[in-house]
């Protein structure tokens, strides 16, 4: 829809019921008129001459839908078409522009738009958790800039100590309600913050590849991580070791991080998953990614990494887990029904099979729970640390309040 | 190397042309170590018979060179090496060592030296009666046993020693001696596992042999190819298959004039078992069925006529397979369908011929329960078991081995079958087995192997490395969406891809194994092993 016609039709929509979720009702539409006229969004106020405001909405919207059309379509479950990195980048770009571009007068709302497409964003992808892990961030720093703009400090509100718990009740219902001038702008820049460490989360992880990684050692590992890829690279410039790559069938995703690990000159050998015990005997150290970090330092991983930390704990070769913050996500695995996630079973039993093919239940699950136990090292964009660890970065990264979105 | 040290012998006596001719017949002497007695003697015969056409020079060495013979065999047999299998550098070291001494020597009367030489043997064949060699490193080449109470370390078996140059031209003379074709490596080998070989199945060992084979009997050849195209797999069906083919060898058989069948039928044996290891190396069942073939027929009384003696030969082999495969089986089903309960979820692994039947008995005797089939890349062996199933009408559900620890908190009981069970409580089984054992063991859900008691042998291993089989390692390339990533590993110098058959379980994985003469711990191998010594 184009300027003229878009903000016609913007207002005539707000009178009947359209499946499209950008409708707005005749409240908000005089909200957003009076909101216009304001000092502080003049940007509104020139582009309502032009009426391109309307444009902006609609233009919004229909990022929002494409984004989550992406998610829904890339969860085949044939490897992510996308990275986690990449999603975690666009979902706090598309937040950003919520930010910027959505009607909001005070905190609360703004908390509210971006809750609601949260949850939105969650429902369309439930195993992508970096969706949700960035929208925590962003009500997290929405939180922070409103606590600094206030004037109170960050450690008193932050606190949960006992004596404030009983004190103070109900703590900061309707404390967002309060309107500042400049707390969009801050807002957009904390984001932009987030958005820089978000791009430098792999470089981070390799450069710590030196202190971890030895001459002539041999490497373990399963699937294919782009963190793990880089870690490895990045170690191979100075260090001569051998990897062992565990292919992760039925998908396969070994065979190209071994063919990508040998481009750069690195030892590789591929190998299929029933060899993963046989040959962990030589292995000195087990290196994984993770698709998600849970709340009590386990992971869920894909699947064969179960197998593959036991077989670790058992010869106790340290297993080391590659995975930035933003995989970090305040949920606990005791969920059965939203852990697991499966594919077509077609991935392991044909229908060249035909004849056997209805007798038979044949289960194809993408991942693994892997209990912290088993795990010795995190290694993080800011550095490494004991799964025991895993609930306090969380309290610094999301509010208890934004663990249920 | 016989060359070399030929060459050493001939520098200490100061060359002569006879001690040229000397070299020549060391080297003779070198690969006639390999021979048995009977062979050493006929080859004494029949160069007694060419003597009028030899030079008379010749025969002085060849004295020196029997003499060498009889004066290396004795201290090659204290040195706990059964006769039978000597590494390339000990009886040329042997020799090289014995030929100086043997050269200042005087050359014993022949009469003494023959009178000598067939005291020895006759003591030996004497003691050899008797004993039973031990494990899988004898059925490769010779079935003799050795003199001594107590079995003396082994040596060494050819197929885990293909990174030393000294065994690979040992066993390329052997084989070229028997004019069995030998099988080259294939690609590029992880370092782990340079003492292992790597066959393509894409260049079969046939390929160089000559049709219509002279040497090599046609249904060992089929079977060879059987066995390297993977056509036959499982040991039980390949013991089975192996038998068979001996009894038609048996049935082509004829004894030559002024031979004995007892001699004369092993010596046959053995370059169609060195075809077959060569086609794939033999495995521990295999290895006892053919100790027990050799055994069998070096029993046969030489009065015995040959077609006595074939048609016994013939019973003996038919009585193995029905005593140690299939009443072995029906006993392992009869004590395993106790440990079967109704509702029950049993989890398996790959394609066990054994399990695959106790589970088809246990349905028909009405117990209710369901299958999980494990199966994993690149054989893909579960599948096939995965149709035996289904068609006897028993519930099936199937997975990836990486999908384990997803399906395995539903499991009640575990059934794995064995290849083999090492004299240390190890079991030896195909590759993934200990990953389930493990898991499992997790899991706190019981794991029980069942095993026939022809499988187990006197080897000790520790992990998977030190004795193992590289299957062909195309077979780990898979085209997904159009893409094949693995296409051209060849040309990717630091790329390898490896393909492991076996692996080994730890005893304290399993729970009890079901044999058919009971139900055991694993620790109770040697136990088993040493009462079926002392019956035989």
């Amino acid at each position: 829809m184009d300027g003229w016609w878009g903000c016609y039709n913007t207002v005539l929509i707000a009178d009947k019921q359209q499946k499209k979720s950008r409708i707005h009702d005749p409240g908000e539409v005089s909200v957003w008129f009076r909101k216009c006229s304001s000092v502080q969004n003049q940007r509104f106020t020139e582009t309502l001459v032009k009426m391109p405001g309307a444009d902006k909405e609609t233009d919004l919207s229909e990022r929002i839908e494409s984004f989550l059309s992406e998610l829904k379509r890339c969860g085949s479950g044939a490897g992510s078409l996308r990275g986690s990195a990449e999603t975690a980048r666009e979902t706090t770009a598309l937040l950003r522009r919520i930010t910027a571009q959505a009607r909001w007068s005070n905190a609360g709302d703004l908390m509210e738009i971006i809750r609601k497409e949260g949850r939105r964003m969650t429902a369309a992808q439930p195993s992508e958790t970096t969706v949700g892990n960035m929208v925590r961030r962003v009500l997290k720093i929405i939180r922070e800039e409103y606590a600094r703009s206030r004037g109170s400090t960050e450690e008193a509100d932050q606190q949960e100590s006992l004596h404030k718990l009983l004190t103070s009740g109900g703590s900061s219902e309707d404390n967002f309600r309060q309107h500042f001038a400049h707390l969009k702008a801050n807002i957009i820049e904390a984001i932009n913050e987030l958005l820089t460490e978000l791009e430098g989360t792999t470089d981070n992880i390799s450069m710590q590849a030196l202190e971890h990684i030895h001459s002539n050692e041999v490497i373990m590992t399963i699937g294919r991580s782009r963190t793990v890829e880089a870690f490895l690279k990045d170690a191979a410039r100075k260090r001569k070791f051998h990897v062992m790559v565990a292919e992760c069938a039925p998908f396969c995703q070994g065979h190209e991080m071994a063919t990508s690990l040998s481009k750069e000159d690195i030892e590789t050998t591929v190998i299929p998953d029933a060899a993963i015990f046989a040959v962990m005997s030589r292995v000195n150290k087990v290196i994984i990614g993770t698709q998600t970090v849970l709340a009590n330092g386990g992971l869920r991983a894909v699947n064969g990494t179960h197998t593959l930390a036991l077989a670790a704990k058992h010869h106790s070769t340290p297993l080391i887990v590659c995975a930035p913050m933003f995989k970090l996500s305040p949920q606990f695995p005791n969920e059965e029904d939203t852990f697991h996630k499966f594919v077509s079973p077609h991935e392991v039993l044909p229908f060249t099979e035909g004849e056997i093919l209805s007798k038979v239940n044949a289960h194809c699950p993408l991942f693994d729970y892997v209990p912290p136990e088993l795990i010795t090292l995190f290694i993080s964009n800011i550095g490494g640390n004991a799964p025991s660890y895993i609930y306090r970065l969380m309290s610094e990264l999301y509010h208890p309040e934004d663990h249920e979105l | 190397m016989a060359d070399s040290d030929g060459r050493q012998v001939v520098s200490i006596n100061h060359s002569t042309e006879e001690d040229v001719k000397l070299q020549e017949v060391v080297q003779a002497k070198c690969e006639g170590k390999e021979l048995t007695k009977e062979e050493k003697q006929r080859l004494r015969k029949e160069k007694k018979q060419h003597k009028k056409n030899k030079k008379d020079d010749r025969g002085p060495p060849e004295k020196e060179k029997e003499k060498e013979k009889a004066s290396v065999l004795a201290p090659s047999k204290p040195a706990t090496q059964s006769p039978a299998h000597k590494a390339a550098p000990v009886p040329v070291n042997a020799s090289a060592s014995e030929s100086p001494v043997a050269a200042e020597k005087p050359a014993k009367s022949k009469a003494e030296q023959r009178a000598e030489r067939r005291a020895r043997q006759d003591t030996e064949r004497a003691s050899k009666q008797g004993k039973k060699e031990g494990g899988q490193q004898s059925a490769s080449s010779k079935p003799k046993a050795t003199p001594n109470e107590l079995q003396p370390v082994k040596r060494l078996p050819e197929h885990i020693q293909v990174d030393d140059p000294a065994a690979l031209k040992k066993l390329a003379k052997k084989l070229e001696r028997q004019q069995v074709p030998l099988r080259s490596d294939y690609g590029y080998k992880v370092s782990l596992f340079s003492h292992l070989h790597q066959y393509s199945r894409k260049n079969p060992p046939t390929q160089q042999i000559s049709i219509p084979a002279t040497v090599i009997h046609p249904s060992i050849v089929r079977l060879g190819l059987q066995y390297s195209q993977g056509i036959i797999a499982g040991s039980n069906a390949r013991s089975v298959a192996l038998l068979h083919a001996f009894k038609q060898v048996i049935q082509d058989y004829s004894t030559p004039p002024n031979e004995e069948l007892s001699r004369d039928l092993v010596n046959k044996l053995s370059p169609y078992i060195s075809f077959l290891s060569q086609c794939r190396p033999l495995s521990a069942s295999m290895g006892n069925a053919i100790k027990y073939i050799k055994k069998e027929i070096s029993n046969i009384p030489s009065q015995c006529k040959e077609e006595e003696a074939k048609r016994r030969l013939q019973e003996c082999i038919d009585s193995y397979i029905n005593e140690k495969i299939i009443l072995a089986s029906e006993a392992i089903s009869k004590y395993a369908i106790e440990k079967i309960s109704d509702g029950d979820v049993i989890l398996v692994y790959g394609c066990s011929s054994l399990v695959n039947h106790i589970l088809c008995e246990a349905f028909e005797k009405q117990r209710k329960f369901r299958v999980i089939v494990v199966d994993s890349r690149p054989r893909l062996e579960g599948r096939e078991a995965l149709r035996r199933l289904v068609k006897k009408g028993i519930r099936c559900t199937y997975v990836l081995i990486s999908a384990l620890s997803y399906i395995l908190p539903e499991v009640s009981k575990v059934f794995l079958g064995a290849h083999a069970l090492l004299a240390n409580g190890y079991v030896m089984s195909r590759v993934g087995t200990s990953q389930i054992a493990l898991v499992a063991k997790a899991y706190n859900v019981p794991v029980l192997v069942c095993c026939e008691t022809y499988k187990f042998c006197e080897r000790v291993q520790t992990d998977s490395f030190e004795s193992n089989e590289l299957d062909d390692p195309d077979d780990l390339i898979v085209t997904r969406n159009g893409k094949t990533h693995l296409e051209n590993w060849q040309t990717v110098k630091s790329l390898g891809l490896l393909n492991l058959v076996y692996d080994v379980t730890p005893p304290d994985f399993v729970d009890l194994v079901i044999t058919d003469l009971g139900m055991i711990p694993c620790t109770s191998v040697p136990v088993v092993l040493r009462v079926k010594n002392v019956d035989q």
